[in-house]
């Protein structure tokens, strides 16, 4: 008998064979309950749990207000990255048309690419009805990849920062903003952005006013005690600039945090969510309340995947 | 002496025909008839490749070498082409726009082996980057160093071509990319401003004035001909505000309005071809009535522009149709006849309104250059609005959606269907030719030639034009020079405003249908449908992609648009990391024959075979057979102008493909 689909196409990224990922990719945007179960092998193939090991690949989000140039930025980033030979998988997410529920998916338009290279893969995603900037794949999907590829960049819908959820599922966020737009200094100041792990000031090129729009940005998160977040300035338009700074201020970041231990709670954080969906207010009452929930749900192994995990609650809810 | 008279009847305007194609032997031959025929100047069009800056035997120029104008690569290609016209004498307008230094520069050099010199030589280049940006995708570079190049062409001109108009201000594109009267006038002006802006920075102040007036304007006349007089009335009149007020032109003659014309070519039809002569002639009469605001140059589109190419036959025709106007009517003889019109004065105050304050959008954003994005997404926008008012029947076109009913026409009766087909062969000879003429030069002259163009590209300061003359000079390639170019400025790619359009309003029940078709579909598949519409080639043609586009997320699909100029391993590796459903192809530049098939090809070897294709565009009937067979699942061309019934026939075929059940 041949391997089920999910589980073939989980072992093919296991083992770095990157054909298998648009297969995969379409599988996990699938909805049809027919797929429902080799989605769940697919996931639990590439998890921790099943791999004995965290996935390697390194997962960074892009988010930032509309137009801010993240779409042009990851082009140069992915132009970098390919040439310091790391593979490259990019997930563009596009906003739906309330009114329609199309999209159109321009993110792509703005990356180039070489289309002999096996080694990077563009895929983009539209959001759907949901908020927060994701597609309800998106996190599944850079999960997945993550085993697959050195890097797995995640491109938000532009949003008002408040709304991002791409700290749920990035290993490191970079927030994009544009000089002169003031909106990041407001934001991180008024307390309602999260502190990015990486602030990126784009258009570098329009000259001083990103040369200040950077020290303003960077003083003021110094005067927030935010002494690890590293400011860069870029200009994705040729000739590009600033580009190393920040594929190594990305890295280094990635250095100083224990990523099985950060990847562990998103994980539980977001089984709590899911089984919360899920379960409702009967779900966590039978687990002894929210509170108690927040505890339970850390015990749980760590290498397991989200499914997996709400599961797991769900039986220990049930006991 | 009365005063409804003119003492003596005008001279006519310049009467051109836009042509080229083949070779350069074959297009030389070709001006040459047209001349003897009446014509008096010449208009160049040139292929694809040469417009874009790629040599035949380049990958990218593939199906396009010779298609729709003239293939120039040398100096030797352009001595041929303008073989036995005295360059002395004749005024050349060249459609050339990202590689007009370029083109101009090989001019020159062939003027110079006839013996003229540069400051006999009359013409224009087109030269504006702005409209290509926004319209007509003839591209190549970013846009700062593309607006240094027309900076340093208009520079140069002045002083040493001062009776060469070294750029044509178009808003002819804009119009056939859906523009409305106010978006033409405001924009092109627009754009004006970025341009002679940029040249302020590069000339002496003092001869701005003169500057100002060897800016020339390439403009558009739809078939609401009174409209479109009172257009070019009121671009006259911001133009002499422009240059007294915001350029201190005071010399009157140097601040006059010039412009040519090419008529509107979108609104002219598929369907029963010949009422096209009539919307052409109508068209003619919006910039030929009124002399305050007459053309000095006029050139027409053929009754079969829909069809394809036009024959030597079908321009004929359309060169009578300006010297009727011009010689048999009385239309020479009378001072302004809209002086003192009501309706006249009326609608050009309208028009005045409307695009200053659209000006003043335009400057909010930074200007022309940095309003790109915004103004291309307005065209969109507007072609949306224009196309859907067909839809609706708001708007008539006769033939199209209305009055359908029609007797056989013989014009389309012979066996290429009434259009001039090129011979596929003439890729092979050219560049077969080009590896001839590559092998004969000095290359150690050239590689030093292009050296210095590369410094010079990289020298902000310097004037490429002294480098690129000398180049052309020394025998390099039109490749050639675009290729240093690119390496020294970068490459680029303009936006697609499809993002940006409105969605349909709501009260449209068949679009409403169409969604809730496109949702159980979906649900039935496990995924939205997703297409990917994709414009394989040079074809800058991007109308049509850019409303199935927005029509297609209006009807609640997922699309992919990339925008213009993909190859076909782009468009199928696209297909397959998105993991597509169907893919729709766009041709309108008559390459469909060579790049359809290598993108099914494309597809089959990266595993997307079993995507079904669907191809747009100008595609004469006796082509579709060779399409299908290449297994092309569907073909739409003008004819098909209800998009909403395109769209729910894609869905029915992805439906089909994929198992889901015709609904009950
Ligand atoms: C508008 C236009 C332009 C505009 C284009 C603006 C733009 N951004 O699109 C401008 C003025 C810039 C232009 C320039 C040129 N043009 Co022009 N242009 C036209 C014109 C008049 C109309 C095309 C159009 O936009 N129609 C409106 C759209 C909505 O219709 P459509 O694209 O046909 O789409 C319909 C169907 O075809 C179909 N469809 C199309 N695509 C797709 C895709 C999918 C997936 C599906 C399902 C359906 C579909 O659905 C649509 C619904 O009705 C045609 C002649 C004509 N009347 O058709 C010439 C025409 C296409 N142009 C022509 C030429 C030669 C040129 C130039 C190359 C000239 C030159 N030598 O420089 C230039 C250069 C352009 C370039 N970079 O490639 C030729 C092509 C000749 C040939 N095929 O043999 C034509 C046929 C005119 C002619 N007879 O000479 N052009
Ligand atoms: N001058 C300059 N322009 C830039 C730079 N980066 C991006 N842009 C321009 O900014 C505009 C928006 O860029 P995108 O990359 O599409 O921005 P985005 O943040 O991805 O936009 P959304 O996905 O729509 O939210 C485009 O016109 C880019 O050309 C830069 O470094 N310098
Ligand atoms: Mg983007």
């Amino acid at each position: 008998m041949t391997e089920p689909r999910g589980s073939a196409l989980g072992h093919r990224l296991a083992g770095r064979d990157l054909t298998a990922a648009p297969d995969a990719l379409n599988l996990l945007e699938s909805s049809a309950s027919a797929d429902s179960a080799d989605r769940q092998d697919l996931l639990r193939a590439t998890s921790p749990a099943v791999l004995g090991y965290e996935p390697a690949g390194h997962v960074v989000g892009i988010t930032g207000p509309p137009g801010a140039g993240k779409s042009t930025l990851i082009s140069v980033l992915v132009r970098e990255l390919r040439a310091a030979n790391r593979s490259v998988a990019v997930i563009a997410v596009d906003p739906s048309s309330k009114r329609s529920g199309g999209s159109l998916l321009g993110d792509r338009a703005r990356i180039d690419f070489d289309p002999a290279d096996k080694n990077l893969l563009i895929r983009s995603m539209a959001t759907g009805d949901r908020l927060g900037g994701l597609a309800r794949p998106t996190r599944d999907a850079a999960a997945a990849l993550s085993a697959a590829y050195d890097v797995v960049i995640v491109e938000t819908v532009g949003v008002g920062q408040s709304e991002t959820e791409i700290a749920d599922i990035a290993d490191t966020v970079c927030v994009v903003v544009q000089p002169a737009s003031g909106d990041a200094l407001q934001f991180i100041k008024s307390g309602i952005m999260e502190i990015p792990d990486v602030l990126v000031v784009t258009k570098a090129d329009l000259g001083q006013i990103a040369q200040r729009a950077r020290r303003d940005l960077h003083s003021a998160l110094r005067s927030l005690g935010a002494t690890k977040t590293s400011v860069v300035a870029v200009s994705s338009v040729p000739p590009a600039s600033g580009i190393t700074d920040l594929i190594d201020a990305v890295d280094a970041h990635a250095e100083s945090v224990d990523l099985a231990t950060e990847r562990a709670g998103r994980r539980r954080a977001q089984a709590l969510t899911e089984f919360a969906e899920e379960h409702g207010r009967k779900g966590m009452t039978a687990l002894g309340g929210r509170r108690a929930a927040v505890k339970e749900v850390k015990t749980l192994d760590p290498t397991l995947d989200v499914p997996q995990m709400v599961a797991e609650l769900l039986r220990r809810a049930e006991a | 002496m009365s005063d409804h008279r003119l003492p003596k009847p005008d001279r006519p305007w310049m009467m051109r025909t836009y042509a080229g194609h083949s070779t350069a032997a074959k297009s030389n031959e070709l001006y040459r008839g047209n001349l003897a025929k009446g014509q008096t100047g010449l208009s160049i069009a040139f292929d694809l490749p040469t417009q874009t800056g790629y040599d035949a035997g380049d990958e990218l120029a593939r199906g396009e070498v010779g298609k729709v104008g003239v293939p120039v690569a040398h100096r030797g290609d352009m001595k041929v082409l303008l073989d036995g016209i005295p360059l002395d004498q004749m005024n050349t307008s060249m459609t050339i726009n990202a590689t007009a230094a370029w083109l101009l520069g090989l001019y020159i050099v062939a003027a110079e082996e006839q013996g003229a010199t540069e400051d006999q030589l009359q013409g224009t280049t087109q030269n504006d980057i702005i409209k290509e940006f926004l319209a007509r995708g003839t591209y190549a570079f970013p846009p700062a160093p593309s607006m240094r190049l027309i900076a340093d062409m208009v520079a140069y001109t002045v002083t040493n071509v001062p009776k060469w108009n070294p750029i044509n201000i178009c808003s002819y594109h804009l119009q056939e990319a859906g523009a409305t009267p106010i978006q033409e006038i405001a924009f092109a002006m627009s754009n004006a401003i970025a341009v002679l802006d940029a040249v302020r920075d590069r000339v002496d102040e003092s001869l701005m004035p003169q500057v100002f007036s060897r800016i020339s304007f390439f403009v558009n006349a739809g078939v609401r001909f009174i409209e479109e007089h009172a257009k070019l009335r009121a671009m006259s009149i911001l133009w002499d505000e422009l240059g007294r007020e915001r350029y201190g032109v005071t010399d009157d003659k140097l601040r006059r309005f010039r412009y040519g014309v090419q008529v509107n070519s979108l609104g002219l039809t598929e369907a029963q071809p010949e009422n096209n002569v009539q919307r052409i002639v109508l068209e003619t009469l919006a910039v030929t009535l009124g002399r305050d605001a007459r053309a000095r140059a006029i050139q027409l589109p053929a009754w079969n522009e829909a069809l394809g190419l036009p024959r030597p036959w079908d321009q004929q025709w359309s060169l009578r149709i300006q010297q009727v106007m011009a010689f048999e009517t009385d239309i020479l003889d009378y001072p302004d006849i809209f002086e003192g019109s009501k309706v006249m004065d009326g609608l050009v105050a309208e028009m005045l309104e409307g695009s200053r304050a659209e000006m003043a959008v335009v400057a909010e954003h930074g200007g022309a250059v940095e309003a790109v994005p915004y103004m291309k997404a307005e065209l969109v926008e507007s072609h949306r609005a224009r196309i859907r008012k067909i839809e609706t029947g708001e708007m008539k076109v006769v033939g199209i959606n209305d009055y359908r009913e029609t007797e056989h026409s013989p014009l389309t009766d012979d066996s290429e269907g009434g259009i001039l087909v090129v011979d596929s062969a003439v890729e092979a000879q050219q560049t077969d030719a080009l590896v001839k003429w590559r092998s004969e030069r000095d290359q150690p002259a050239v590689d030093a030639a292009l050296a210095e163009v590369a410094r010079v590209a990289a020298t902000p300061d310097e004037n490429i034009m002294p480098a690129t003359i000398a180049a052309a000079r020394a025998g390099a390639t039109t490749g050639e020079w675009s290729a240093t170019l690119r390496n020294a400025f970068g490459e680029y790619r303009a936006p697609t405003g499809v993002g940006e359009a409105a969605g349909s309003v709501a009260g449209d029940e068949e679009l409403e249908g169409l969604r809730d078709e496109v949702d159980r579909v979906s649900e039935a598949i496990g995924r939205r449908i997703r297409i990917l519409v994709g414009k394989p080639g040079l074809d800058g043609h991007s109308n049509g992609a850019e409303q199935i586009a927005v029509r297609a997320r209006d009807a609640g699909m997922d699309v992919v648009y990339e925008g213009i100029r993909l190859t076909p391993s782009q468009i199928a590796a696209s297909a397959v990391q998105e993991g597509v459903h169907v893919i729709g192809l766009s041709i309108l530049s008559g390459s469909h024959r060579e790049l359809i098939p290598s993108v099914i090809g494309a597809l089959k070897e990266a595993g997307a075979g079993d995507v079904p294709v669907v191809v747009g565009g100008i595609i004469p009937d006796q082509d579709v057979p060779e399409l299908t067979a290449a297994g092309v699942a569907a073909v739409y061309t003008p004819k098909d102008y209800d998009l909403t019934q395109i769209i729910s026939e894609i869905v029915a075929l992805v439906a089909e493909r994929n198992g889901v059940a015709q609904s009950a």
